[in-house]
């Protein structure tokens, strides 16, 4: 009756099991605590390195050195004529991202679990962070995408527009993977021990050492449900200015928004029993 | 009561576990090897049967020993502005519950509704990072126990200041000795200005001086008119912070009420006796020739009858006894003994009303008055005795007859003031000090 009582937040405690959306308003509110870990993950990652950031640069250069002269000088895979080096920078850059995102993001709930029992917050964040503070190593790579550039002397083309749309499809990718293992591996810890194994294999389902023009028309559709390689194929033809292949990427952003959804759905149905079951 | 006075309120609320799922053991080797073929189907339906309980039937006669009632339909009210004390032994459910009330754990039936922005506090330092400085870790932590980021910043000069590290505040933590990690996790935690505070078992690190620290500002957080739940073993801190107190044990409520009786009530758990025994039937009741016991009551100030007192009060043994053929010298006597079986002391009746004469037959109540401040905090055992004078004839005598529990606090004038743990002794009498200076 009393106005007072009418703005304090009433919190209803119930048993588990209805099937919940995400609470964007929730999420809204813990902004802070979303940026601090953001930060502490960024901020940790290099301590006491002599390199620091610089470390976020020289692992996908030793890997496209190492792809270029494999792949490219060895045994000379075909490239639509572009040369191998810019070829395989384009795509090993985002893939860098990818793969450490989504492996980190998969295991932040058992890395997380000493918080995850001690203080409520929105569970969603764990899996989130990752994804957000892998951004900087993947912005501070693109400073040897564009040196190769440059040296390539590859002028922006109006393709360059979609380069938006891409970085968020290449964020909702490991996201949507990130939820549904991070959510698994709560329960199954198989899933450390296959991460390494399946980034190993996805490096290969996508056209990251090859192009997509090798697979054989039959298997294009199939191919094209990869969400990963909408991405590649996507910031090969935004950067480089050849045409954009709409036939990977509508593809890949249905099933990506689809692996995001889910994914996000069946976290939040388990979310509240991991402190249980961890 | 209306629903604005209520901060939290807990409707049979139920926690069931389940443990660890038996390993089965396989005879020989075929066996074996086929458990190994379906152990990935096996573990599928353990690690699934964690949580769910749809397969057995929890309220069926038959419990499997694999089930574990954490919590069992718990009920109570907090009232805007109380602070209440969850006590029991070990295993009792009390972090569970409070683990339910921050939102960490889901309860497996029943609700909880809160009303006001709660802050929980199961551990201190939650999510420090070594590798962070003082001061990072200081925001980092503040977020994550729900604090906004200008918060942190508005409070951060008080909040280094409280934790008496300003040097080392740019220093990683990781450097740190962990008593300095624990103050500066609890500075930040101090700090914290929610309208509910959850607190388990924090105060039990620490050394006894950053103990009182905390002792302190637990206080006033609640003399600051915010609901506190808190989780304790150390009762003298229950009695001096709380209002209220729930006591719980094996996932049950035993009991609800004023903290001084319900830690009276704790104190005396699994003891038979009780304040109060009457002896209705003369024919039982004990007794010799000349005399026999009635009534034994341990009484407050005021008369009543009490199973517990503060250490401060002022407390009453009491015997009334039937004195069947008169003409003899009485003398009454107690004993009282501790928990450990150590004999405090034993008083006689001295009344000089009676001393030495000889009483006529009738009723007689007799009350031998304990001063406050001389026992110890916890359990006493009374014996209650009664002989005649030359000869010296026993009437009777009846050893743990009745008991009470003494109940310390923090109060000045006590003999702890305002020490935090419980003084050793088998008395804990409040002396009087006084130190004299000269200088040089
Ligand atoms: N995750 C879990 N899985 C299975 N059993 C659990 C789990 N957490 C707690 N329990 C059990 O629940 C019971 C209550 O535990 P709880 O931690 O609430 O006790 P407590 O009253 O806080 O005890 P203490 O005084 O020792 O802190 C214990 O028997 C414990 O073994
Ligand atoms: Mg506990």
């Amino acid at each position: 009756m009393s106005s007072t009582s009418d703005n304090t937040p009433v919190i209803r405690i119930t048993p588990p099991g209805k099937w919940e959306v995400i609470d964007f308003q929730e999420l809204k509110d813990y902004r802070d605590l979303f940026f601090f870990l953001v930060w502490r993950d960024i901020k940790v990652l290099y301590a006491q390195t002599i390199m620091g950031f610089a470390w976020a640069i020289l692992n996908p250069l030793v890997q496209i050195i190492i792809f270029s002269i494999i792949f490219g000088k060895v045994a000379k895979l075909d490239t639509d004529g572009i040369p191998y080096l810019l070829f395989s920078t384009v795509a090993i850059i985002p893939w860098s991202y990818m793969s450490e995102a989504m492996s980190r993001s998969s295991q932040s709930l058992v890395s997380g679990q000493g918080m995850l029992g001690k203080v409520y917050f929105p569970r969603l964040i764990f899996p989130i962070t990752p994804i957000l503070a892998k951004l900087v190593d993947f912005s501070i790579s693109l400073v040897l995408l564009l040196a190769v550039m440059l040296y390539y002397r590859i002028a922006p083309t109006w393709n360059l527009l979609l380069l938006p749309f891409l970085v968020v499809l290449m964020m909702s990718v490991p996201a949507g993977i990130g939820f549904w293992l991070s959510a698994l591996s709560i329960r199954f810890r198989d899933v450390k021990f296959a991460m390494p194994f399946v980034i190993r294999m996805l490096i290969y389902s996508a056209p990251i050492l090859y192009t997509a023009s090798s697979i054989p028309d039959g298997y294009r559709f199939f191919y094209s449900l990869n969400p990963i390689v909408a991405v590649i194929e996507g910031y090969r033809a935004c950067l480089l200015g050849t045409p954009i292949p709409w036939e990977f990427i509508l593809p890949g952003t249905v099933v990506s928004a689809l692996l995001l959804v889910s994914g996000a759905i069946y976290f939040r149905k388990l979310e509240r029993v991991f402190v249980d079951v961890i | 009561m209306s629903n604005d006075t209520i901060a939290v309120n807990v409707e049979e609320v139920s926690k069931v576990y389940r443990l660890g799922v038996k390993e089965q053991s396989s005879e020989h080797m075929v066996q074996m090897l086929w458990g190994f073929v379906r152990s990935p189907l096996q573990n599928f339906r353990k690690y699934r049967a964690l949580y769910t309980f749809d397969d057995i039937d929890l309220d069926g006669k038959e419990q499997s020993d694999d089930i574990l009632w954490a919590l069992r339909d718990i009920s109570f009210k907090v009232n805007k502005g109380d602070v209440v004390g969850i006590i029991g032994g070990n295993g009792a459910g009390k972090s569970t519950l409070l683990k339910i009330l921050s939102r960490i754990t889901p309860p497996t039936r029943g609700n909880v509704s809160i009303h006001g922005r709660v802050s929980s506090l199961l551990e201190v330092g939650t999510g420090f990072h070594p590798e962070l400085t003082g001061r990072e870790n200081v925001f980092l932590n503040g977020t994550i126990l729900g604090m906004r980021r200008k918060e942190v910043a508005r409070k951060f000069d008080e909040i280094v200041a409280f934790s008496d590290v300003e040097k080392f505040l740019d220093t990683p933590v990781k450097r740190y000795s962990s008593g300095m990690r624990v103050r500066l996790a609890f500075a930040v935690a101090a700090h914290l200005e929610p309208e509910i505070l959850i607190v388990d078992e924090v105060l039990a690190v620490g050394d006894a001086a950053f103990q009182q620290k905390c002792m302190n500002k637990m206080q006033d957080v609640g003399k600051e008119g915010r609901t506190v739940l808190f989780v304790s073993h150390n009762m003298p801190a229950v009695t001096s912070l709380c209002d209220r107190v729930v006591w719980l044990d094996h996932g049950r409520k035993v009991a609800e009420g004023p903290a001084q009786e319900i830690v009276g009530k704790y104190l005396l758990e699994g003891v038979e006796t009780t304040a109060h025994r009457v002896w209705k039937d003369p024919s039982s009741a004990p007794g010799g020739e000349f005399a026999r016991l009635c009534e034994v009551r341990v009484v407050s100030e005021s008369g009543e009858i009490v199973g517990h007192c503060d250490i401060q009060e002022p407390i009453g043994l009491q015997m009334e006894y039937e004195v069947l053929k008169g003409g003899e010298v009485m003398l009454p006597h107690f004993r009282l003994r501790n928990d450990n079986g150590v004999l405090v002391f034993v008083t006689l009746d001295h009344d000089p009303e009676w001393y030495q004469r000889p009483r006529p037959a009738g009723r007689y109540v007799s009350t031998a008055w304990i001063p406050g401040n001389l026992l110890n905090e916890g359990p006493h055992f009374v014996e209650c005795n009664l002989m005649t004078r030359h000869p010296d004839i026993p009437q009777f005598h009846l050893a743990d007859v009745v008991s009470f529990a003494v109940t310390g606090s923090m109060a000045p004038g006590t003999a702890r003031g305002d020490w935090p743990g419980r003084l050793k002794g088998i008395v804990s009498p409040a002396l009087e000090w006084r130190t004299e200076f000269s200088e040089g």
